[in-house]
């Protein structure tokens, strides 16, 4: 199985295409007893005993045992654990609902933030910013999100969102905005300080000292999603110097 | 006589009363009968086996994991420090980082033998007045107060009294 996936790294595939595992290949008992696990990220599902795909893009693979398909899209999918900007749209008893741009809207429990009690209830109004992560999330159900993590500590997340500008991008510049070694980042973090709330839905937040700073900072963000690495630090360069 | 011909039926036999004067054959046979009949009752589903198969491939439906994604909140030149405290907690260290720290704490929490012996060495006085008891402890302050001690005894000598 492993095999035939790692042969195809790097390949771009096409939904509908398989790879199935010969009978042969999962009673081998040649190499250590432990049969190993395959985890399947996104864009590859299993079925019965095939993989398919079912994203268009570069198959990648990760050690020991990550595959998954790379792909340029801008529609969200939800899924738990990610983290994304909403914005509430209604309160309705003890719930609020949440835009969080995918094909549904999701629901936030008042309970579910930091330091919140039946009688303490946050403060929440109709278009606030949150920042939340996803404890249900599949095809079936209606998404929920949360403001707190498992041991009930906000963390960074919550209503947020005053002074700043929200902007969409595409959900590969917020992949390249939080990678490891970003040099997105990098050359961000040279220009003046700021701060960026990023949400995997393809919503960033931009704040600055000023509000011009602001919009240049909102502004590069929205055009280097198309340029190459050059290009984009020729610009940033000319930020810099006060040339824009 | 008529005992061939007339047989007594299985079921007479099988009762308890009867058991007694049974021969060992008769009984076999009867068991052997009954659980035949019990077999023959006893129905299955004609389906194949059902085989708990371990499930080796799992799914991961998010992109963060694969990718190594960081936390979502950033924070350039101390703009914000509560997210750059936020940053520096939730978001894995670089491995070249992790490895200087770590040097860092050994190097901290090392101690040589020598310098524990060292400290020690100056601690043993102090130990021991700690655990001496008050008239001891008197007696270890000093050399010049010892004699003084000598003196205090021999003062509290039994003095004989004059006739």
């Amino acid at each position: 199985m492993f095999s035939v996936l790692k042969e195809r790294v790097g390949d771009v595939l096409l939904p509908g295409d398989e790879f199935c595992c010969g009978p042969q290949e999962t009673l081998s008992l040649t190499d250590s007893g432990k049969p190993e696990r395959l985890v399947a990220g996104p864009g590859i599902r299993q079925s019965g005993d095939r993989l398919l795909v079912s994203r268009s893009g570069v198959l990648r693979h990760k050690e020991p045992n990550k595959f998954w398909i790379e792909s340029q899209q801008r529609r969200y999918v939800p899924a738990k654990g990610e983290t994304v900007i909403g914005i509430v749209t209604a309160k309705s008893g003890d719930v609020f609902k949440v835009d969080f741009g995918g094909s549904e809207q999701a629901s936030l429990s008042y309970l579910a933030f930091e330091g919140a009690t039946k009688r303490n209830r946050p403060n929440v109004q109709v278009g606030d910013l949150v920042f939340a992560q996803f404890v249900v999330a599949n095809k079936d159900m209606e998404p929920e999100l949360v403001c707190i993590d498992g041991s009930g500590r906000a963390n960074g997340m919550g209503v947020f969102g005053a002074g700043g500008l929200l902007i969409k991008v595409s959900l590969g510049l917020v992949r390249r905005l939080l990678a490891p070694h970003s040099d997105l980042r990098a050359d961000l973090e040279k220009l003046f300080p700021c701060e960026l709330v990023v949400g995997m839905n393809g919503r960033v937040w931009v704040r600055a000292a000023s509000v011009q700073q602001t919009l240049i900072v909102a502004n590069l963000l929205q055009s280097c999603d198309t340029m190459t690495p050059s290009q984009r630090q020729q610009l940033f360069k000319r930020v810099q110097q006060g040339g824009l | 006589m008529a005992g061939d011909s007339v047989r007594l039926s299985k079921n007479l036999l099988r009762m308890k009363f009867m058991q007694r004067g049974l021969d060992a054959e008769t009984k076999k046979q009867l068991e052997e009968d009954e659980k035949r009949i019990i077999s023959d009752e006893h129905w299955y589903l004609d389906l194949p086996e059902l085989k708990a198969k371990e499930n080796l491939i799992i799914e991961e439906k998010s992109l963060v994991p694969c990718e190594d994604l960081l936390y979502g909140r950033i924070s350039f030149k101390g703009f914000n420090p509560e997210v750059e405290k936020l940053m520096a907690t939730l978001n894995p260290k670089n491995e070249a980082e992790e490895e200087e720290e770590e040097e860092e704490r050994r190097m901290q929490t090392d101690v040589t033998d020598e310098e524990m012996a060292l400290r020690y060495e100056s601690l043993v006085g102090t130990l021991k007045k700690k655990f001496a008891k008050k008239r001891e402890r008197a007696a270890l302050d000093g050399d010049d107060v010892n004699q003084n001690v000598a003196e205090k005894t021999s003062k509290k000598a039994f003095l004989k009294p004059q006739d």
